[in-house]
């Protein structure tokens, strides 16, 4: 019944020039989805991703298990001088992460273009 | 005397993780029905969603032998949804999530599911069944809570 959640490494520059490593996630994030979401951002380098960009564009379904998973990322990324972005969340979505407050400690923007700017 | 116009629509879902898909889907048509606004139509799903999976996962404790009621009541400027599990019910009411003491490991990165259904909706009231069953979490969503 859940879309199973399909997770891509690009590799790319900012236009300013730093290396942003982006998790392009696909189908629903929810329980299930553990290993797509933190066992593809824990076999990042560390040291290498110092930014991360997540792609939600192509997500339509999270529930607060899937959220979950993207504060168990948070608090590794965080316990590993990393910094968290993410694009492509719908309005509605935008709305839950910041209710929850994650916009405290993962920086939103509506498309890659201006998360990419933005690095 | 005047009649209040009421329509039930009723789901039984099995007690099993991505079935909420369907009570999301099912309360979408009927709040589009009603003439609900599509940011308000997202929350009821979210708050829906979150509804199912506490009655799933806690009520029933994922035995797939039990089954979640979803009854949806259409009046003439609100949406009723009440969600029905086979468990006790909650005790308490966990408090509002904190994303700093997530963050720094002193709170569970779960636990966020009633929090949204709170903030979703105008109403939330969770009642525990008699005799220990079909307790329930009861949701209204009013028409003119409209966006700005």
């Amino acid at each position: 019944m859940q879309n199973e959640t399909k997770a891509r490494v690009d590799k790319i520059t900012s236009p300013a020039g730093h290396p942003v490593t982006v998790l392009r996630f696909e189908g629903d994030i929810a329980s299930t989805s553990k290993d797509a979401v933190l066992g593809t951002y824990q076999a990042l380098s560390k040291d290498a991703a110092k930014l991360v960009l997540l792609d939600f564009s192509k997500v339509e379904y999270i529930n607060s298990s899937g959220i979950a998973l993207v504060i168990q990322m948070l608090i590794e990324a965080s316990n590993s001088g990393q910094k968290v972005y993410a694009f492509g969340l719908s309005p509605h979505f935008t709305k839950v992460f910041t209710m929850v407050g994650i916009t405290k400690y993962a920086g939103l923007f509506p498309r890659e273009a201006d998360a990419m700017a933005a690095l | 005397m005047s009649k209040v116009k009421s329509t039930s629509v009723e789901v039984r879902l099995p007690s099993r993780l991505g079935y909420e898909k369907v009570a999301m889907s099912t309360a979408a048509a009927v709040a589009k029905l009603m003439g609900f606004k599509e940011d308000r139509i997202e929350d009821l799903k979210t708050a829906v969603a979150e509804a199912c999976i506490n009655a799933i996962e806690h009520g029933n404790r994922l035995n797939e032998g039990l089954s979640v009621g979803v009854v949806l009541s259409a009046g003439d400027d609100s949406l009723e949804v009440k969600v029905i599990d086979d468990g006790k019910g909650l005790k308490t009411v966990p408090p509002r999530p904190d994303i700093d003491r997530k963050i720094h490991g002193e709170e569970d990165p779960r636990g966020m599911g009633m929090f949204l259904i709170q903030a979703l909706v105008d109403e939330a009231e969770w009642v525990k069944g008699s005799n220990g069953k079909s307790s329930y979490v009861r949701l209204v969503i009013r028409l003119d809570e409209v966006s700005e």
